[in-house]
C-alpha cells in the first residue's frame, strides 16, 4: 500500500496545486491521458465542493488530500473539518432548471459520480467530513 | 497558480472572447467580469473560442449558465467554438449541447449570427 498526503488551506488558489498532486501521483501510477485527466477534474470538483460549502468561502480551513494505492484500486480522500451535509439531498443537475434559475449546483457531485468507479461519503458533523474518490486499476 | 485570461475582440456587433488556461473555480470570476462588461455595454452577440483552454471545471461551466437567458432576451446568444475533445466531453457530460450551440470553428460561430 503506498499513500500520498497533502495538506492546504481552502482557498481556490490552491485548486492548481491540488491538481497538480494528483496529475504527478496518477501518472506515477501508469493511468492512461484519460484517465489522469479525469481524476483532476474528480477532485477538483470535490474540494470545490469543500471551499464552497463546508467553509464557507472562508480560506482558513484545511483540505486534507491523501491518495492510498494498492494492486486494485487508487482512492483519493478528501478530509476538512468544515459544515457537514447530506451528499443524499443533492439533486441530480437539471439544466433547464439551472437555465430558469441562472445558477449551478449539484454539477460538480454528477461529474465526480460520473468520472470515477466510486465515491463514497463519510461524516461526522462537528468532527470532520471524508469523500473517497476510487479508480479501479486494471489487471494487466 | 492557475493561469487563466481573456481577450476580447469585436467583429461588427459580434464580440469574440477567447479563452486561454485554466478555468475553475479560481479563475471563474475572470470571466464573469468579461461578461458583466460586455452586458452593461448592451452587447448580446457573444462567441466563446475555446480554443486555448486547456481546462475547465463546472465552476467555469457555471459561468454561462448565469448570463445565457439575460443574454437571449436581449435578441443575442452565447455561441460556443473550437473546443477540444476533452473539454467539449465535459460539456457534453452535462448536458450542454441541448442548450448551447457548439461549433467547429469561431467562423462558423460568427456565420450563424448573421443567417
Amino acid at each position: 500500500m503506498k499513500t500520498k498526503k497533502l495538506i492546504v488551506k481552502s482557498s481556490t488558489e490552491n485548486l492548481s496545486k491540488i491538481r497538480d498532486f494528483i496529475s504527478e501521483n496518477a501518472s506515477k501510477a501508469g493511468f492512461s491521458k484519460d484517465d489522469i485527466d479525469n481524476m483532476i477534474l474528480a477532485v477538483d470538483e470535490a474540494c470545490t465542493n469543500v471551499i464552497k460549502h463546508a467553509y464557507k468561502y472562508s480560506p482558513d480551513g484545511d483540505i486534507i488530500i491523501e491518495i492510498k494505492q494498492d494492486k486494485s484500486a487508487f482512492t483519493i480522500t478528501i478530509e476538512d473539518n468544515g459544515i457537514s451535509f447530506d451528499p443524499d439531498i443533492v439533486p441530480s443537475p437539471d439544466l433547464q432548471k439551472y437555465y430558469r434559475e441562472h445558477r449551478v449546483g449539484g454539477l460538480g457531485m454528477y461529474l465526480m459520480k460520473t468520472l470515477m468507479d466510486e465515491v463514497k461519503y463519510n461524516s461526522v458533523p462537528g468532527r470532520f467530513n471524508r469523500v473517497s474518490l476510487t479508480k479501479k486499476i486494471k489487471a494487466t | 497558480m492557475a493561469e487563466f485570461n481573456t481577450t476580447l475582440k469585436e467583429q461588427g456587433d459580434i464580440s469574440i472572447i477567447k479563452l486561454k488556461g485554466y478555468l475553475d473555480a479560481h479563475t471563474a470570476p475572470v470571466l464573469e467580469n468579461k461578461f458583466n462588461e460586455l452586458i452593461n455595454n448592451n452587447k448580446y452577440k457573444i462567441v466563446v473560442d475555446f480554443q486555448d483552454l486547456a481546462y475547465i471545471s463546472s465552476a467555469g461551466l457555471g459561468v454561462f449558465m448565469a448570463y445565457i437567458e439575460k443574454v437571449r432576451e436581449n435578441q443575442g446568444d452565447i455561441k460556443l467554438a473550437s473546443m477540444s475533445d476533452k473539454v467539449y466531453n465535459i460539456f457534453d457530460l452535462l448536458g450542454f449541447p441541448l442548450l448551447y450551440e457548439i461549433f467547429k470553428t469561431e467562423e462558423e460561430a460568427i456565420r450563424k449570427f448573421s443567417e
